[in-house]
């Protein structure tokens, strides 16, 4: 029974560190230090402790801890909930907006990371009760956690996100006017009627255009979400410069109808092209905007 | 995508260009009072300016 404790212990432990390895405090300040991030930290415990007691509980033959999966999973749906009326509630303070679709994005990887943390104590404890019989304690926990580890990372890999660099390709555009319409190359951005605004953006402004690689990423970027996502992203990392009175100034991404290519002006604090770049190549597809119609039979 | 875009006013050195308008219109003797109008109104209510080329500006709440 003591060394039931122990193993029990050891995947609370590991699938807690499971958590702490997948919070990313960085540009994007979320999970905000220290609030939500101490509170993604219970809930990853919460998901552990959850993890940890499934398989003890089979072995001394309790089928009623079948209700424990049901409640993982009701806890993680409040999870992503949570973080989802979270972050549309800040909507409406920033000046460019995240959008719905990236919102629901954080939210679901957010869900994903807790069942992480569940599945690494799940899968902790399980080895370490399938070799008890071969190993000494000490052993048993010491190759559990090295193959909690080796699930981490296999579990992180196939969660990462691909970002814009593996879908398209980034350059540098030029921003003109024809008459009062700001055009990136050939694309048509937006009508801007103040002089002023005009001389502004020629000066200061800057422009990408991304070129899909394929026809898959051609719809993936035809997305509004994720395109919105790149605005968030770029706003974020360059600085805004625009106030809520000067919508002339709203970053702006269109999209070219017979190539597919998107044409992005931003016009931030930092106008470093190679930082928009790189900013740019960073962000994120979103699972809910990727399209593959290469795959239709 | 539900648009709520809302023509806020309309700013003219040429009255025979509007017939009939829901929003309110502003009429301007020259180019540059159009302007000044339109940045006014842009700036109070929070909207941007759109020139139709055709001696109109536009003043559209995105």
């Amino acid at each position: 029974m003591e060394n039931t404790n122990l193993l029990i212990f050891t995947s609370i432990i590991m699938g807690t560190f499971a958590r702490i390895f997948m919070i990313r405090i960085d540009y994007r300040q979320y999970p905000s230090y220290p609030q939500s991030f101490v509170s993604h930290l219970i809930l990853g415990f919460v998901a552990a402790c959850l993890g940890s007691v499934v398989i003890p509980a089979f072995v001394s033959q309790d089928y009623s801890a079948v209700t424990f999966l049901a409640l993982a999973t009701s806890q993680f749906k409040d999870i992503r909930n949570m973080e989802r009326q979270s972050l549309e509630n800040l909507e409406d303070t920033e000046l460019v907006m995240r959008g719905m679709a990236y919102i629901e994005d954080i939210s679901k990887r957010f869900e994903a990371r807790n069942y992480v943390a569940f599945i690494t104590a799940l899968f902790v404890c399980g080895i370490s009760i399938v070799i008890s019989n071969f190993f000494t304690l000490y052993l048993q926990i010491a190759l559990s956690v090295v193959g909690g580890f080796c699930i981490i990372l296999f579990l992180n890999k196939l969660m990462k996100a691909d970002t814009i660099i593996d879908i398209a390709e980034v350059k540098e555009a030029t921003i003109n006017f024809k008459g009062p319409l700001m055009c990136v190359d050939d694309v048509v951005i937006m009508n801007i009627g103040h002089n002023v605004s005009k001389e502004i953006l020629i000066e200061k402004a800057v422009a990408i255009m991304l070129y899909p690689n394929d026809v898959n990423s051609v719809a993936t970027l035809a997305n509004i979400g994720q395109r919105q996502a790149i605005l968030h992203n770029l706003a974020t990392q360059l600085g805004i410069r625009k106030d809520v009175d000067e919508p002339d100034f709203t970053p702006l991404a269109r999209r070219e109808p017979e190539t597919g290519n998107i044409a992005i002006v931003v016009l931030a604090m930092n106008n470093n092209i190679d930082d928009m770049i790189s900013a740019t190549k960073k962000v994120p597809v979103l699972e809910s905007s990727r399209r593959k119609p290469k795959k239709t039979s | 995508m539900p648009s709520s875009d809302i023509i806020v006013a309309v700013i003219t050195t040429n009255k025979k260009k509007i017939l009939f308008s829901g929003p309110p219109v502003f009429y301007a003797k020259t180019r540059e009072e159009m302007e000044k109008t339109a940045l006014l109104l842009s700036k109070t209510t929070m909207a941007m300016i759109h020139d139709l080329e055709n001696e109109c500006l536009v003043i559209v709440k995105h």
